[in-house]
């Protein structure tokens, strides 16, 4: 499991770098894993604008949808054109030709909420762990 | 704390194998190892293994089986010999369906039938309370775990696991035969469109047979495939799936399962609900889809037309074959027309759907 140096993480598995005001958002390689097969990309339009912690768009594998949920609020500035007719970018390349949007920020204190990935790999590691645990606790019930 | 799952007997399989398990009808089941699509086309172009051992198996059995299980399903029960399995229906009095099941018929008067995992319980009961006579209704899900080889390559597979004549054993026919030494109730059946079939056999036995089947088949390419795999196959047919298509509260007429009513058989649970139906026409009918804008229709979602809704998705997709979205759903029967567009409403936002005819895919003549 890959978690890049100098991007910062929310808990709701979306990935963001940073470079000046513009923010660039993923969704993490732990995310599209979780996902599978990522078959359909609903994306905002440039100019629209998003708000922290409320979805911005949607990532949908053959078997369910999922929100994809704004780690920062601000305006979106560039929208990733490729991904809706190659939404297979996200499981292939998650941190690189699989970005989503572009966002103009409107307030740099959102970044406080993310972590870092080092804090990230290990709420990962906690959230693996969970899963891992109910397992557990169900061999023991049997 | 989490709901204790129920572990069919090749959870450790899987889990070795690194499926990712969800809780599907209180079972803890493999929805994908590799990939649903990946598992997807290799049941088409090859060749996948399923455990479906979450899945029930009543037997119903004594003097009077047969008119009790000809009364009790809207199929006919008489057409079926020994050794031959039936798809068929489960009704209630009102012409809902209970459930929709496999029956196999073992011996004049003896019946094992293959009912959905979320509906063990409830079979049971409904056919228990309803046996008098000599009939016993036993729930003989523990005796059994469930294999489903299935794809085109799945005779070519099984031919050098058993002596039986597999050319011979024809579509909807069963045999008891040694697979692999174990001994199996293996039956040409399955839930994928594809040329298949399943293996009953003692839970005991069943890590052995999923291992010794992946063995016998990796040089065809067979692969373990989930449950994701197998809703994925079963929408391109058209099968209905209980509690998305299916419910107590649904009648076969309106599903489309005309075919399996047989209603010149005589009388059965439902029968008066489901004639007066076919007189005077259904209300709703389930109807094949197709999404013409972006995105995917998923269960649930609203029909319109005109801004009216008439109607709901019940189950949705990207078709893996096809690279289509695809769905079924109940729309009013005036609406119920091949080509008539209406509009789904996907998640705050309209886009275009046609109504197609069903399966949205079939298997290329070999």
């Amino acid at each position: 499991m890959d978690f890049p140096e100098g991007l910062k993480y929310s808990k709701e598995h979306e990935w963001v770098l940073v470079e000046g005001k513009t923010a660039t958002i993923g969704i993490t390689e732990y995310a599209q894993e979780e996902l599978g097969d990522i078959v359909y990309v609903e994306l905002p339009e440039v100019g629209e604008k998003i708000v922290k912690d409320d979805p911005f768009g949607a990532v949908e594998s053959v078997k369910a949808v999922s929100d994809v949920y704004a780690p920062v609020s601000g305006t979106v500035i560039e929208v990733n054109d490729a991904l809706p007719d190659n939404p297979e970018t996200i499981n292939e390349d998650a941190y690189g030709d699989g970005w989503m949007i572009r966002v103009e920020m409107s307030d740099m204190d959102d970044l406080k909420d993310l972590m870092t990935a080092d804090e990230y790999a290990e709420y990962v590691a906690q959230q693996r762990d969970e899963e891992e645990e109910d397992d557990e606790t169900d061999e023991e019930e049997e | 704390m989490a709901r204790e799952l129920k572990k069919t007997p090749l959870w450790a399989v899987h889990r070795r194998a690194g499926a990712r398990m969800v809780d599907f009808a209180g079972w803890e089941m493999p929805v994908q190892y590799r990939g649903v699509i990946e598992e997807h086309l290799a049941v088409r172009e090859r060749a996948g293994l399923f455990d479906v051992s979450h899945m029930g198996e009543i037997e119903i059995h004594g003097a009077g089986a047969s008119e009790f299980c000809q009364r009790m399903t809207a199929n006919d029960i008489s057409r079926m010999k020994v050794s031959q399995a039936q798809y068929n229906l489960i009704l209630n009095d009102a012409g809902g369906v209970v459930d929709d099941v496999i029956f196999y018929r073992l011996e004049p008067d003896r019946y094992l039938v293959c009912v959905n995992a979320a509906n063990r319980e409830k079979d049971f009961e409904w056919l228990r309370e309803r046996a008098g006579g000599g009939v016993r209704v036993e729930d003989r899900s523990d005796d059994y775990a469930l294999l489903a080889l299935q794809g085109p390559a799945a005779e070519k597979i099984l031919r050098s696991l058993t002596a039986l004549d597999l050319q011979a054993l024809k579509p909807f026919h069963f045999a008891r035969a040694e697979v692999a030494s174990i001994d199996c109730l293996l039956a040409r059946t399955g839930y994928t469109g594809e040329d298949g079939f399943e293996l009953y056999c003692n839970p005991q036995a069943a890590a052995g047979l999923w291992d010794r089947l992946l063995e016998a088949g990796a040089s065809a390419g067979l692969e373990p495939a989930g449950l994701g795999a197998r809703d994925t196959l079963r929408l391109e047919k058209a099968y209905p799936l209980y509690s998305h298509e299916l419910d107590d509260t649904t009648t076969p007429l309106e599903a489309g399962l005309d075919w399996v009513v047989k209603l010149g058989k005589g009388e059965f649970v439902g029968r008066d609900v489901l004639l007066k139906q076919k007189e005077e026409g259904v209300r709703r009918r389930l109807v094949g889809l197709e999404l013409m804008d972006p995105g995917i229709a998923r269960a649930d979602y609203p029909l319109l037309k005109d801004g009216r809704v008439v109607g709901r998705i019940t189950s949705g997709t990207l078709s893996p074959s096809l690279k289509r979205a695809i769905a079924l759903g109940y729309v009013t029967t005036e609406q119920a027309v091949t080509g008539n567009i209406l509009e789904v409403e996907i998640r705050g936002r309209r886009a275009r759907i046609q109504i197609v005819p069903v399966p949205f895919y079939r298997r290329s003549p070999s």
